[in-house]
């Protein structure tokens, strides 16, 4: 688990430098997100890149899209995508690596960008894993801002009708959108007595405590006759203090003194992590 | 006359492949009984989803269990189909390219008096601006028929717009000539060409009687496939015609009449008038007491083409 823990960083760095290359990407939201995707995709998905085609391989969907840079990072690491390539060519013109997931590169399922489209589709891709009797778990992140745009709600309805314990979503609830605060820009507090009113089992954990995500998701695979959310409570920028709990950071550039400030943090933290 | 509703067809269709075909699944959003799809609802329960009124929660799970190897067939009011869920339309179905079918019932005007909340006059013009959506507007049930067996063979997402209530045939069960994305062409003349689609084929076919009667010689196409438009036969009708009639049950923007203009105002600069419903709320009344007040009959196309012409 310990190399867990700093691979996270490491992808955080890896993060960083990708839209530091393309010139801009949604920072705060690449970093609260990190342990849930690290986990995800070393510890609990069956996904692999010689497995793209595999019926039976785990599914995943990035609902909160614009988080792209911090699953490119994974997908890289992941041996899905190439880390130089991605890094040289993000954004850029003609270039397949844009903005949010895009579903002609190999490990990603489906694309988004709009927000609220991931938890229906993800309904359905557990529901054709049913119905053909698949050992398939279908995995959608969403965020916690995102949870305004009603077809979540339709979604969480109907996973919940269907019974559909092959499907985990996970809410990265770092509290933050755009505009400031979620609870001040539309509230959703008592979120996880919303989401136990829709029928779901609910975890509400440190969404950026690996052990803790873990944990969750080991408890998700146990659960029965309903599908599980993951309510991770996650810092927004999480890794440097510099961008840390501040909206302003959504979508802010680093200038060239505030990435060495955060690539300075996130190594320290990978090395005390790594035991280096 | 036929008393059998093109939706009905398509119930038929995929209830004869669903025995086959585990992998058909058939969506509706409180839907079934407006879809006619209540009987492939109780024969193949395991292959029928429900997902109540939400239309971004049907098109998001078809497109979810397309992904997933499903032949998805989602059906909901065209009204509600192509704008409450055009998001889905557009990322779930189009651009993640999943094989999803979205079956717009009661199109048009076919819900007359619930007024224009019920009425989908813009979904050609909105599902046609998606990049990788089809959209067919079949006219008759044995094209309906054909239509829906050649859209079972492929894997790509389309839109199919129907109306709500039986229509005149067009065709017979044992000659009803089609090919996929080409229009059927069903007269030929040398006067106007009057190009339609939909339930208004039969109108326009109409048409070419009354003015075959007054001694004008018209084309007509049904040109079912909006897109991929068949464009070689438009400019083949065009080429051979004086002026041409455009006839659709659709706003006068972005539809049949507009993408027809494109095509022979680059290929063979000639008058193209576009007959169609009003860009307003449309008037009450039944789906024929609508044409008829607009003119989208056989008299009112074959006296615009009279005037087209003089």
């Amino acid at each position: 688990m310990e190399n867990l823990k700093a691979l996270a960083y490491k992808l955080r760095k890896d993060t960083v430098n990708i839209i530091m290359a393309g010139g801009g990407g949604h920072i705060g939201g690449d970093m609260s997100v990190m342990e849930v995707l690290t986990d995800l995709y070393f510890r609990q998905m069956q996904a692999a890149p010689d497995r793209t085609e595999d019926p039976n391989r785990d599914l995943f969907i990035m609902s909160k899209g614009h988080a792209m840079e911090s699953l490119y990072a994974v997908l890289c690491e992941k041996g899905f995508l190439d880390l130089e390539d991605v890094t040289a060519r993000f954004s850029k013109f003609g270039s397949p690596y844009i903005g949010h997931p895009n579903n002609k590169l190999p490990g990603i399922e489906m694309n988004s960008g709009s927000l609220g489209h991931g938890l229906p589709v993800a309904v359905g891709m557990a529901l054709a894993a049913k119905m053909d009797k698949r050992p398939t778990r279908v995995y959608v992140v969403t965020g916690d801002g995102e949870l305004a745009e009603g077809s979540n709600w339709e979604g969480f309805m109907s996973g919940a009708m269907y019974k559909l314990d092959n499907l985990c979503c996970i809410i990265d609830r770092n509290r933050l959108q755009i505009s400031g605060s979620t609870e001040d820009v539309m509230a959703l507090d008592d979120l996880v007595g919303k989401l136990k009113a829709f029928n779901w089992h609910v975890i509400s954990i440190d969404g950026n405590d690996m052990d803790a995500v873990d944990a969750a998701f080991e408890e998700a695979k146990t659960v029965k006759g309903m599908p599980t959310v993951i309510v991770a409570n996650t810092v927004k920028g999480k890794g440097s203090p510099i961008m840390e709990n501040k909206a302003g950071w959504h979508h802010h550039l680093p200038n060239a003194e505030e990435c060495e400030a955060i690539m300075k943090d996130l190594e320290a933290k990978r090395k005390e992590l790594a035991n280096e | 006359m036929n008393k059998i509703a093109n939706r009905k067809v398509i119930c038929d269709v995929l209830m004869e492949h669903a025995k086959e075909d585990k992998d058909i699944v058939v969506l509706c959003s409180d839907s079934r009984g407006s879809a006619s799809l209540a009987p492939f609802f109780e024969a193949f329960p395991e292959q029928s989803v429900e997902v109540g009124i939400a239309e971004q929660d049907l098109v998001g799970i078809a497109a979810g269990l397309a992904k997933s190897g499903k032949k998805s067939f989602a059906a909901s009011p065209a009204s509600f189909l192509t704008t409450r869920s055009y998001e889905q339309c557009k990322v779930d179905c189009a651009y993640s390219d999943t094989n999803v079918k979205l079956i717009g019932i009661s199109g048009g005007v076919s819900y007359g008096a619930l007024g224009m909340s019920h009425h989908s006059a813009q979904d050609i013009a909105a599902m046609s601006a998606i990049p990788n959506m089809r959209v067919y507007l079949p006219s008759d049930r044995h094209q309906t028929r054909k239509l829906t067996e050649a859209l079972l063979q492929d894997e790509k997402c389309a839109y199919i717009r129907i109306g709500r209530n039986p229509v005149e045939d067009i065709y017979e069960e044992e000659n009803c000539p089609f090919e996929l994305n080409k229009a059927t062409v069903l007269a030929e003349g040398t006067d106007v060409a009057i190009i339609a689609c939909g339930e208004l084929v039969k109108a326009a076919a109409d048409a070419a009687e009354i003015l075959k009667a007054k001694g004008i010689s018209a084309t007509v196409l049904d040109m079912y496939c909006i897109k991929p438009l068949d464009t070689d036969g438009i400019i083949k009708a065009a080429e051979n015609a004086k002026a041409v009639i455009t006839v659709e049950e659709h706003s006068p923007f972005g539809g049949l009449g507009s993408m027809v203009a494109q095509v022979v105002g680059a290929n063979c600069p000639k008058k193209v008038i576009n007959l169609a419903l009003p860009d307003a709320p449309v008037i009450t009344g039944t789906s024929k007491e609508v044409f008829d007040y607009y003119g989208l009959n056989g008299e009112g196309i074959a006296a615009k083409a009279e005037e087209a012409l003089r």
